[in-house]
């Protein structure tokens, strides 16, 4: 396997008028291609800057970002983004929603009105396969707040995306509904095998989706701790009741606390 | 029985105000010359009903082409604006310092420039309907969620896809909820320029009826004025309504 993500002794500086916030410093990170990565941490230690810094939306100050062998110097075109909030867009239907990415990147973007039909034949299959089988023709508005994140999901992975990256997706939702959506990630990522990288607050969440959980220390974040997680796959919503998950949740949970003092 | 008291309460309320206008004048036996009784007004309406319509007109088509003219040049300077938050800061100063001008005072200039007649008028209309619709348009696109900027940024897009896709549409809501407001003040903006010099439009009936004490023709121009002004904000609610209903139904709302 070969590093997909990169990031080699970076600082991340944001200058504001009130003086400049250090976000990152010295932080250091690899994760393969198909990897399941998730990053945890404190509030605040900078874990969404980071996501920035991956996809080339900020700069960093000093060191350098890989990206599949490209060094990053600009937003990166190929990464599929969710976050906390769904953010679809209310004056289209669910389906062409999901299909925005695929009417901004090549080489769908040069094709997407003349094969518009075949395109929303994928959407809807995507769709389906996250449960909103039927929806497609729908508004936004007329979905629950866990609908509308599976939809954010589909957008986010509608391109097949080498890349995807998460900024607590599931954190505004129930605790069912989290778990399910778990498990439509697991399903999704088992079959296309993207690489993902997670940021979450939720612990068990890292530890049941995730091959690796980094740790960060408190601003200016870097990574403390990485920590594989070689649990069996597939894995099943059972598993978090297992002595070993609980252990790896437990370690976790002591190291944040420990970074949190720090 | 709720809902039909409901709908007829606009015109219960018009209806109770000019009764009780009426029944001051009468009780408190108020001069002609002073303020004129609805009754007084409606009949010098029907008598000079011929004029009054003429200058209607003249007053609808000259704010309708100064509203127009406001629109178009306020949404592409709003999108500019919205665009770049150089040229946002650049502008805004002026902007204000211009709104803040009262347009009685540019009349003057306009009609030297352009002589008497509809084009201060139509210049004037747009001169003071054009600034919320700029800032709404501005605003529609400044107040874009940033996430979804990373979205689509992170996909590779450039500023003119994310207005196209994103900016653009999400500043309906805001572009018809101004134009409500724009249209009435265009209203002001023409009548105040008829006022001061023109020889059609009933701002310039008003002048004209004033100068020789007809103050029932005065009051007949202003409610026909004011039938124009409720008729055009009508118009332009409902179509706020028709083209952004799904910003009425999603949680986001339209600003004022
Ligand atoms: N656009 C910005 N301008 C200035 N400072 C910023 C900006 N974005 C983030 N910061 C600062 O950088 C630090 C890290 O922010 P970041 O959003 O990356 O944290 P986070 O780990 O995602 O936090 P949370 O878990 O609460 O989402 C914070 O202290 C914040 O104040
Ligand atoms: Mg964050």
């Amino acid at each position: 396997m070969t590093a997909s993500v990169d990031i080699g002794n970076v600082d991340l500086t944001y200058k504001g008028v009130s003086g400049g916030v250090l976000a990152l410093k010295g932080t250091t990170l690899n994760v393969e291609r198909g990897e399941f990565a998730a990053v945890v941490g404190p509030s605040g230690c900078g874990k969404s800057s980071l996501m920035k810094l991956v996809t080339g939306l900020v700069p960093a100050d000093t060191g350098e970002i890989v990206i599949f062998g490209d060094k990053v110097r600009g937003p990166v075109k190929i990464a599929g983004m969710a976050f906390q909030n769904p953010n679809l867009l209310p004056w289209r239907k669910v389906v062409d929603n999901v299909l925005l990415p695929l009417e901004i990147v090549q080489p769908h973007r040069q094709r997407f009105r003349s094969h518009k039909a075949e395109y929303r034949e994928q959407a809807r299959a995507l769709l389906a396969t996250v449960g909103l089988d039927g929806f497609g023709e729908r508004y936004p508005w007329e979905l629950s707040g866990g609908m509308q994140q599976r939809v954010s999901l589909c957008r986010a992975l509608i391109h097949q995306p080498a890349l995807l990256m998460l900024d607590e997706p599931f954190a505004a939702l129930d605790a069912f509904t989290r778990e399910e959506l778990w498990c439509v990630l697991r399903d999704l990522w088992q079959k296309l095998r993207f690489t993902v990288i997670l940021v979450t607050h939720d612990l068990r969440e890292a530890a049941f989706l995730a091959d690796t959980i980094h740790v960060m220390s408190a601003r200016p974040g870097r990574i403390v701790m990485s920590k594989p997680v070689d649990l069996r796959r597939p894995r099943d919503l059972d598993i978090c009741f297992e002595p070993q998950f609980i252990e790896i949740v437990h370690e976790l949970r002591a190291k944040i606390a420990e970074v949190r003092q720090a | 029985m709720n809902t039909t008291l409901e709908k007829l309460s606009p015109w219960l309320f018009t209806i109770g105000i000019f009764v009780l206008w009426e029944a001051a004048c009468r009780f408190f036996n108020i001069d002609t010359f002073i303020l004129p009784s609805p009754s007084e007004t409606f009949a010098a309406m029907a008598q000079h009903w011929w004029p009054l319509m003429r200058h209607s007109f003249v007053t609808l088509w000259t704010t309708m082409a100064g509203f127009a003219l406001a629109v178009a040049f306020g949404i592409v300077l709003g999108l500019i604006v919205g665009w770049s938050r150089t040229i946002y800061r650049g502008l805004y100063p002026v902007m204000i310092g211009f709104n803040c001008i009262p347009k009685v005072a540019v009349v003057p200039i306009l009609i030297m420039w352009f002589g008497i007649g509809e084009v201060p008028a139509i210049l004037t209309a747009f001169l003071i309907s054009f600034f919320p619709i700029v800032v709404n348009v501005a605003t529609g696109l400044a107040t874009m969620e940033p996430e979804l900027e990373d979205v689509l940024r992170a996909l590779g897009a450039r500023k003119l896809d994310i207005m196209l896709k994103v900016g653009i549409p999400r500043t309906q809501p805001y572009l018809f909820g101004s134009l409500k407001v724009a249209i009435t003040l265009a209203f002001v903006g023409t009548v105040v320029s008829e006022t001061v010099g023109a020889n059609a439009g009933l701002g310039y009936q008003i002048a004209l009826a004033g100068s020789s004490f007809q103050m029932p023709l005065v009051f007949a121009a202003l409610l026909l004025l004011a039938v124009e002004g409720i008729a055009m904000y009508a118009v332009f609610a409902y179509i706020e309504v028709y083209f952004t209903r799904w910003a009425f139904r999603s949680s986001m709302s339209a600003a004022a």
